[in-house]
């Protein structure tokens, strides 16, 4: 309950958020941008249609995801907000959960309007809306809480503006995780130990990625669906487990 | 444990710091020993920077002690039972600003389970009480200094704690906001709770404080009652006034005071001790002189403050 409540309250904070509407409105933007690009498209627009909106909701999720996520730590501990709340008989990582919680919930709620917005795009362009379509929407959302949780765990012991460079910088290798495994294979046998460490402890993020799926009509059976899920979610429990431990230990100065 | 009641207890707390680049190791509090008892009023006293802050973030759970024990309600610091049993209120607190009055104490008595009429209740007489009934419905961004600091006391008292621990309660008050929160705090002394509140204000903790403890430089200096500390080594100068004295008396009375200052045809006399009032009251019936008036001249703990600085730690006189 006390979980919930602090989510409650981390969502009502973000709602007051002026960012989160600045990144809605152009996520939109973009979403309906792709009637005008299909206009001046030859050929299959649909494909256009639905990458550029499948991105759109990608990369705008994520946005929000770090710059919304990096401050739900590091402004509480910087406003001194925290000192009420740890010295409430609350255990320091109901907190951090009740924020992170507060905060998908945020993430939620964006992802919903914005897939409203490509929803009626798609209907309004007489593209076809498979179930793929909502297996990628729902690993895109699933890559948004592995996401925070990254950002969650670096807000725990850095400052904002670093957790939000840290955080980018595993959203990038983690889409590049792959190729980091092909190129273990052309090296010597102490350099791909090390390399195949790195690819193993960073999230592979392109599990997450069914784009090429839902363009090329590619089938995503169920048993491929819930190991991906596992995956994340495991991936996201793990992290935050890992922010408690150090949150546990923090000195609030 | 010693007392029975004991309420809160800490035994050689001390603080470290790691600070700069190469980690310097800077101690904030030196073995702290304090000892506060059920129904009073203590006020932990020092300048800015003597460690009062650090050692309120310990008992609360915020820092961990580099050394030494502390206890509240016979447990050890961090425990959530005695949590539950405690309310803090924040040197110049920062809340969420974007919640009104009411969200606000509606948030931290979900954070203690409490729900619906029972807390729609308790909200109703903490406004009362701190007298912020005017401002359930005003975002707390709207709220002034003094309105944030009787907001946050009403944060505090949620829980109906047996312990209230304020940090710098009154600092950066206005004096009617300063006498709003002494009142508060007397009036939370009355209902049975236990008051520990830090302050570098002397005069509000004299008014106000059973005992006190002063901290210089992250080490004790003294404790125990405000009434003992003051008499402790204070001689009790008396101040006199007097009309119409003579040159000669003058010269007599100069002898006897510390001080003399004349204005006009009256004379103010600053006597070392109450022993010298028999013979100045004799020179001035002999002098046919009219008494204005007689002052004893009682310690203050600002006094007893400024002689702890200079007498114990003579080093650390800048530091006042």
């Amino acid at each position: 309950m006390r979980i919930l409540s602090i989510a409650v309250n981390t969502f009502r904070e973000n709602l007051r958020e002026k960012l989160l509407y600045n990144l809605l409105f152009f996520a939109l933007l973009m979403i309906g941008s792709s009637i005008l690009l299909s206009r001046i498209t030859l050929g299959d627009y649909h494909r256009l249609i639905l990458d550029l909106g499948l991105a759109s909701i990608n990369l705008f999720g994520v946005l929000i995801a770090i710059f919304v996520g990096i401050g739900l730590v590091s402004k509480e501990v910087d406003r001194k907000t925290i000192y009420t709340i740890v010295s409430k008989p609350i255990p320091r990582y109901e907190f951090l959960l009740g924020k992170y919680c507060g905060l998908v919930i945020t993430l939620f709620a964006n992802t919903i309007v914005m897939v409203v917005g490509l929803l009626i795009v798609l209907q309004v362009m007489d593209v076809p809306i498979t179930s793929l379509v909502f297996k990628s929407l729902a690993l895109i959302f699933l890559e948004l809480m592995v996401i925070t949780a990254v950002a969650v765990l670096f807000s725990t012991f850095t400052s904002a503006t670093l957790s939000a460079i840290f955080t980018l910088a595993v959203y990038m290798i983690g889409h590049l995780s792959g190729d980091l495994k092909e190129f273990s294979k052309k090296l010597d046998e102490v350099s791909q130990m090390v390399v195949n460490a790195i690819y193993y402890t960073l999230p592979n993020l392109e599990r997450f990625n069914l784009k090429g799926h839902v363009i090329h009509h590619l089938d995503f059976g169920m048993a491929d669906m819930a190991l991906t899920l596992a995956y994340g979610l495991t991936y996201a429990a793990f992290l935050l487990l890992l922010a408690s431990i150090v949150f546990q230990r923090r000195d609030f100065q | 444990m010693e007392h029975s009641d004991s309420i809160l207890k800490t035994a050689g707390l001390r603080k470290t710091f790691k600070v700069g680049f190469w980690g310097r190791s800077v101690t904030a509090l030196e073995g702290l020993d304090l000892d506060v008892r059920q129904g009073e009023v203590f006020g932990f006293l020092g300048p800015n920077g003597a460690g009062k802050t650090t050692t309120i973030k310990m008992l609360m759970g915020l820092i961990y002690p580099t050394s030494g024990q502390a206890w509240l309600f016979g447990r050890p610091i961090g425990d959530q039972e005695s949590k539950a049993r405690l309310g803090f209120l924040p040197e110049s607190p920062y809340f969420y600003d974007y919640l009104t009055g009411l969200e606000f104490l509606q948030f931290y008595g979900h954070l203690f389970g409490l729900r619906g009429v029972a807390l729609g209740k308790r909200i109703d007489e903490l406004l009362e009480l701190v007298g912020m009934s005017h401002a359930r419905h005003l975002q707390l961004r709207k709220f002034s200094k003094g309105m944030l600091q009787r907001v946050g006391i009403a944060q505090a008292l949620i829980n109906d704690p047996e312990l209230v621990v304020l940090d710098e309660p009154m600092s950066g008050l206005d004096p009617v906001g300063r006498k709003e929160i002494r009142d508060l705090i007397l009036r939370l002394k009355e209902s049975g709770k236990t008051i520990f509140f830090s302050s570098h204000i002397l005069h509000d903790a004299e008014l106000l404080c059973d005992r006190v403890a002063i901290i210089l430089k992250g080490r004790q200096v003294a404790c125990g009652r405000v009434s003992e500390l003051i008499d402790e080594g204070v001689a009790h100068s008396v101040e006199v006034v007097i009309d119409g004295l003579g040159p000669e008396e003058l010269a007599r009375l100069r002898q006897m005071a510390d001080r003399v200052i004349v204005q006009g045809s009256q004379v103010l006399v600053v006597l070392p001790s109450r022993q010298q009032v028999g013979s100045v009251l004799e020179l001035i019936r002999g002098a046919r002189a009219t008494l204005v008036s007689l002052t004893p001249q009682k310690g203050s703990l600002e006094d007893l403050f400024i002689r702890e600085v200079k007498n114990k730690q003579p080093e650390l006189r800048e530091a006042v």
